[in-house]
């Protein structure tokens, strides 16, 4: 779609009407807060935050984490696209080398030696989810992440998993495997 | 000099200092308490210090208020670790807090925040070219801030103090112009004589006499002190924190209390040159006073005047969105200059039609 | 060989140009240009697997149909004109279906006088479209898990030319996946687009014909020939010339995505030949290495086992600490500054004659050429170590000292290289040489025994490497590996080639030539060009072999040594 830009009158381009609206706005609230005493907070949860937790809505997103396969095994391939695409290069990853363990699930050749989220570098922007080809690691609802050491912080690929739980998605390796059973032997025998 | 003039002078600029600096600090807070209020939020209400529960009835009140606040913030911007960079070039990142935070205080000394008190007249240096002083003074405050954007060697405190520089200079202009018009009306420079020339009734103030005039020095304050919609040296969205990314701890502090130090001076410029003052148009308080109390009143009238324009140029900043670059320039280069050189002209030739 | 002086004028998406009319095939034999070759000159790429400019064009993988057109004849075998005046062109259409435009495979046909050529048309991009579409019906997209992904072929011209949705609604075949061909090599055969590449590399140009197709139709799959091994010591090339991910090394099996890797052009270290290589590293480690095109040395090429050599630059035991052993305490860690401090002032107390230094032929040849002004200074005896190995008659050199023939230029090796360490060995024994310098050698293993340093009054080593020698010095400097300095090595038939600067040298450890810089000035008093550059322009000026080169000329292929014969011939006035 694309929006027209219509040429500003005389009174938009003196910007008057624009300044009085947005005191018209801003007045409303901060009536609505001092007089009447109401919050975004207090409205929603009830409370504020050390004290009543914010519940974050559906699809928020905080802090990502990894995820396993309704089997239980590690989704995530270790294609290091997320450490890509990370913009403040929080995540770090070590690919399992030529004699790594192989993936804890069927089929797959590969999965990360260690993976690392540096949550002190993380901003939350939801790149490494977007980029994932294995839909292996989400934003969660975790917001509010502390620790008492930039150790700490790092949350490795034990922590990740257990913080991530599991995904139910589709199973793409397992499929390729099944549908690979289902097909007469390679090569095919002769007749 | 005689020493009775230097203890009253070091007096008053020890009551001065001393009365900005809570200022600043309570400023800070009604920034975001005010900022708070207006996005549905309760802002500061849990500085708690041990003293507090034992003032009756009202010191939990005082908590909930973030009267403490401050202290608290104070007490932060003291005791956080002090980091230099190591990539910075480091006389000029030590020198560049300081500069910015001096000439905010250093305008003020000519400010006539009151009439006297006694045989005192109400102001630091009553200097018969306070306003020159004034801009001269005015025009430092851009060093502090492009020495801190290129002593900090990284690229966004070297873009904002591009930035700011630009801005600084050019609204300068914008703003030096717009009170010549306010000076020839009054025909004189000294500041104490502009106030003397608002007296007598609600329409001297300049405001309603130079309208004009009042905007573009407005506007060009928004842009002297680096307030939002007029930010762009330190545009957090684009620029992390612009000239001041690099600073923590009191250096930091530094820039933030001058920022809001320029602030007040600014206001307090604007009452003196446009609101008439320490005056009022009723009850005689127009003219100097004839005793303490009226000297006092004269004062609280001064400081009521600077508090509303504080709240005014801290609610715009949470009113309007940031100006583009290139819009800031615009505006100040092919708008308030003009409009600016065009109101001294017309002011001049009324003035020289009336004289005739 | 240089394409022909005949040239043949065509037109390439409407821009008219002469192509030479002959061009060096694989074998560098002229043969009539082809379209591919002709578009490259007129910098238009068309896409291919199967066709590599150092292999016989196969032709099987149709990626690089265009459209062209040819000037139209008439019955009267003249050409037909059109209104005005210029020659009428005819597409090229299918002959049983005259509307339908026929490509033909630009690797494989030449040009004629007056064709149009349409790299860039609608039908161009749709046959494009449908080779990759049948290309990629069987394919796995294993992108996430494939080493090949960030420099596959099939990516890039997916993202180019192909469609951004499968149509494909059947089951893929699936065939083997990690195929253990070689002991290098691991093959994946669903990913394989059978561009025969990988075939013809080892039939045609190593002689080792080991792979070949097996089986029919959607089942067609690479194979070693069975009960056979594909491991001849090329085999890794492979990997590099196959266009997807189906050859991938098993030494770089999974270890690094090829887009974190910083690419630095370099000199293989490991044996005289000289390979130009590409060091693949991330954050000081080196990942692999792969060749990099020089028709004058190794074309595109380079063996197994030197492609492998790297994992020694970060051995454990490299040397990271400036040791000094003063006044008969044990070494201990000093400054770079204090530690030549010493050797300069152990070495001024040497008489003239009674030095000797022994340099290591892996060394570049600026600091062998430093070395040399360090050895003239005292009138040491000089000399390096020979390593003779094995060659073959492809690329491998028996000499596997990367710079003997810097080593000699520069006057430090003997004309038989290794000759003189038993009259140093002897010298010292005799308590004739008092003092000795051993740069990148462990002396020790090459007949100049611990029991003969120790008779020795000083002994400054600069190595990579704890060994005995170091530990028996009075003072130790940390050297660097090639792919932590710059420098020039001169391979075995006389070529003076770059290396660059992959990543820094760890902890003290500093580029030799460093160590000379700060040192001979310090102990010559004559000045010392401050950098590397510096140093070979000196260095060419002194050397007849090097005359007229610079630094700065070397490029990245580097230039050929000025003959003997030559250089004498130069060098009269
Ligand atoms: S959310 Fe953004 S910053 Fe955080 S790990 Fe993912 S890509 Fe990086
Ligand atoms: S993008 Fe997904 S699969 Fe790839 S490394 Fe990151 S989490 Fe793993
Ligand atoms: S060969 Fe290329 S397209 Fe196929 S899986 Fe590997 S990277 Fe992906
Ligand atoms: S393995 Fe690679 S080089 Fe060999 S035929 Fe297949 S795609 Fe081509
Ligand atoms: S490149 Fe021409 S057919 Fe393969």
């Amino acid at each position: 779609m694309i929006v027209e830009r219509k040429p500003l009158n005389l009174a938009e381009r003196l910007y008057i009407p624009a300044v009085a609206n947005g005191f018209k706005v801003t007045w409303r609230h901060f009536k609505r807060t001092l007089f009447e005493g109401r919050t975004a907070a207090g409205d929603t949860a009830g409370g504020f935050h050390p004290e009543v937790p914010w519940r974050v809505g559906e699809g928020y997103r905080g802090a990502p984490y990894l995820v396993r396969d309704q089997d239980g095994a590690t989704k995530c391939v270790s294609c290091q696209l997320c450490e890509f695409v990370c913009p403040p290069k929080a995540i770090r990853i070590t690919p399992p080398g030529p004699d790594g363990a192989p993936a804890d699930r069927r089929n797959a050749e590969k999965m990360p030696r260690e993976f690392e989220i540096n949550m002190l570098r993380c901003i939350f922007c939801g790149y490494c989810q977007e980029v994932c080809p294995e839909e292996a690691i989400f934003l969660q609802r975790d917001y509010s992440l502390s620790g008492t050491s930039r150790a700490e912080m790092i949350y490795d690929k034990e922590k990740l998993l257990a913080l991530g739980g599991a995904h139910a998605g589709l199973r793409k390796w397992k499929q390729k495997e099944d549908e690979a059973r289902a097909q007469e032997a390679f090569p095919p025998a002769a007749s | 000099m005689d020493w009775q003039f230097l203890a009253f002078s070091l007096a008053k600029i020890l009551v001065v200092f001393a009365v900005v600096m809570t200022m600043v600090a309570y400023a800070v807070l009604v920034e975001r308490k005010v900022s708070a209020f207006i996005q549905d939020r309760v802002g500061p209400n849990r500085a708690n210090p041990f003293f507090a529960r034992y003032i009756p009835y009202l010191g939990m009140k005082l908590v909930r208020w973030g009267i403490f606040q401050p202290m608290a913030d104070a007490l932060k911007a003291i005791l956080k670790e002090d980091y230099t960079p190591a990539h910075v070039r480091k006389v000029y990142f030590w020198i560049a807090p300081a500069l910015a935070m001096v000439p905010a205080l250093l305008t003020l000394a000519v400010i006539p925040f009151g009439s006297q008190l006694g045989a005192q007249k109400m102001v630091i240096a009553d200097l018969d070219v306070g306003v020159l002083y004034t801009f001269g003074i005015v025009s430092l405050g851009v060093y502090g801030i492009v020495l801190a954007g290129y002593a900090a060697n990284s690229k966004y405190p070297f873009l904002g103090g591009i930035r700011s520089s630009a801005q600084m200079i050019s609204y300068e202009i914008a703003m030096g112009l717009s009170v010549i018009p306010v000076f020839l009306l009054v025909g004189s420079l000294n500041l104490s004589d502009v106030i003397g020339a608002q007296s007598g009734s609600l329409l001297a103030w300049h405001v309603f006499k130079q309208p004009v005039a009042f905007f573009v020095f407005l506007v060009a304050a928004f842009a002297e002190t680096n307030r939002l919609p007029f930010d762009l040296p330190e545009a957090e969205t684009e620029l992390v924190g612009g000239y001041h990314t690099e600073y923590s701890s009191m250096k930091f502090a530094l820039f933030f209390l001058g920022e809001y130090a320029a602030m007040i001076s600014v206001s307090a410029m604007m009452v003196t040159l446009f609101f008439g003052g320490w005056t009022l148009p009723f009850l005689g308080l127009d003219q100097p006073a004839q005793s303490l109390w009226v000297g006092l009143l004269h004062i609280l009238i001064f400081f009521l005047k600077l508090c509303v324009l504080l709240v005014g140029i801290i609610w715009v900043r949470w009113m309007l969105p940031r100006f583009r670059y290139d819009q800031l320039m615009d505006l100040g280069w092919r708008r308030f200059i003009p409009v600016a050189l065009a109101n001294i002209v017309v002011t001049a030739g009324v003035l020289a039609m009336m004289h005739r | 060989m240089a394409p022909s002086a005949e040239t043949i004028r065509i037109k390439i998406d409407g821009r008219e140009l002469d192509v030479p009319k002959l061009m060096p095939d694989w074998q560098g034999k002229l043969q009539p240009t082809t379209m591919l070759q002709a578009c490259r000159l007129a910098g238009v790429e068309v896409p291919h697997y199967c066709y590599h400019p150092r292999l016989p064009v196969a032709g099987n993988c149709r990626m690089c149909l265009v459209e062209f057109g040819t000037p139209m004849v008439g019955p009267d075998r003249k050409p037909v004109l059109a209104e005005d005046g210029s020659p009428k062109i005819a597409r090229s259409v299918l002959p049983y279906e005259p509307g339908t435009p026929r490509g033909a495979i630009a690797c494989a046909t030449p040009i004629s006088p007056g064709m149009e050529i349409y790299p860039n048309s609608a039908a161009t991009r749709q046959m494009r479209e449908a080779v990759l579409e049948s290309l990629l019906i069987n394919h796995p997209l294993d992108c996430p898990v494939c080493d090949q992904a960030g420099e596959c072929k099939l990516q890039e011209y997916s993202v180019e030319h192909g469609q951004a949705a499968s149509t494909f609604v059947e089951t893929k075949v699936h065939k083997p996946k990690a195929v253990d061909l070689g002991p290098r090599i691991m093959l994946d055969d669903e990913r394989c687009v059978l561009c025969t590449r990988c075939i013809r590399f080892t039939r045609d140009l190593v002689g080792d014909d080991r792979l070949g197709i097996v089986n029919r139709g959607s089942y067609n799959s690479i194979a070693a020939y069975p009960g056979s091994r594909f491991e001849n010591n090329y085999t890794l090339n492979t990997v590099d010339l196959c266009p997807v991910g189906a050859l991938t090394s098993k030494d770089f099996r999974f270890q690094m995505r090829v887009w974190f890797l910083k690419e630095t052009k370099s000199v293989c270290p490991s044996c005289a030949t000289g390979c130009n290589i590409t060091i693949w590293s991330r954050e000081g480690r080196i990942h692999r290495y792969t060749p990099r095109d020089n028709d004058a040395v190794n074309a595109s090429w380079m063996c197994d086992q030197g492609r492998l050599n790297f994992r020694w630059v970060a051995r454990a035991d490299r040397l990271t600490e400036v040791r000094v052993a003063r006044d008969g305490a044990p070494l201990q860690r000093t400054t770079g500054p204090s530690a030549l401090q010493e050797a300069v002032a152990r070495l001024g107390r040497v008489p003239k004659g009674a030095l000797a230094l022994v340099a290591s032929a892996r060394l570049a040849t600026e600091e062998l050429w430093l070395l040399r002004r360090l050895a003239a200074h005292f009138e040491a005896v000089t000399d390096v170590v020979d390593r003779p190995g094995t060659g073959d008659a492809l690329l491998v050199s028996a000499d596997k000292n990367p710079n003997l023939n810097g080593a000699r230029l520069t006057g430090i090796a003997a004309d038989a290289p290794g000759s003189r360490l038993a009259a140093i060995a002897q010298g010292i024994s005799a308590g004739r040489i008092r003092a000795l310098i051993v740069f990148g050698e462990d002396v020790t293993r090459h007949g100049i025994g611990a029991e003969l340093l120790a008779k020795l009054d000083t002994l400054v080593v600069c190595d990579l490497f704890e060994s005995e020698t170091a530990r028996r010095a009075q003072v130790v400097l940390p050297g660097a590996a090639p792919a932590e300095k710059r420098g020039t090595f001169v391979n075995t038939k006389g070529r003076v080639q770059r290396f660059w600067k992959a990543f820094d040298a760890p902890g003290d450890a500093r580029p030799e030539l460093e160590w000379l810089q700060d040192w001979v000035a310090a102990q010559t008093g004559a000045p010392v060009p401050a950098t590397v550059e510096g140093v070979f322009d000196e260095m060419a000026r002194g050397l007849p072999a090097m005359a007229g080169m610079s630094w700065a000329k070397l490029g990245d292929l580097g230039l050929p040594l000025i003959p003997p014969a030559a250089a004498a011939e130069g060098s009269k006035p």
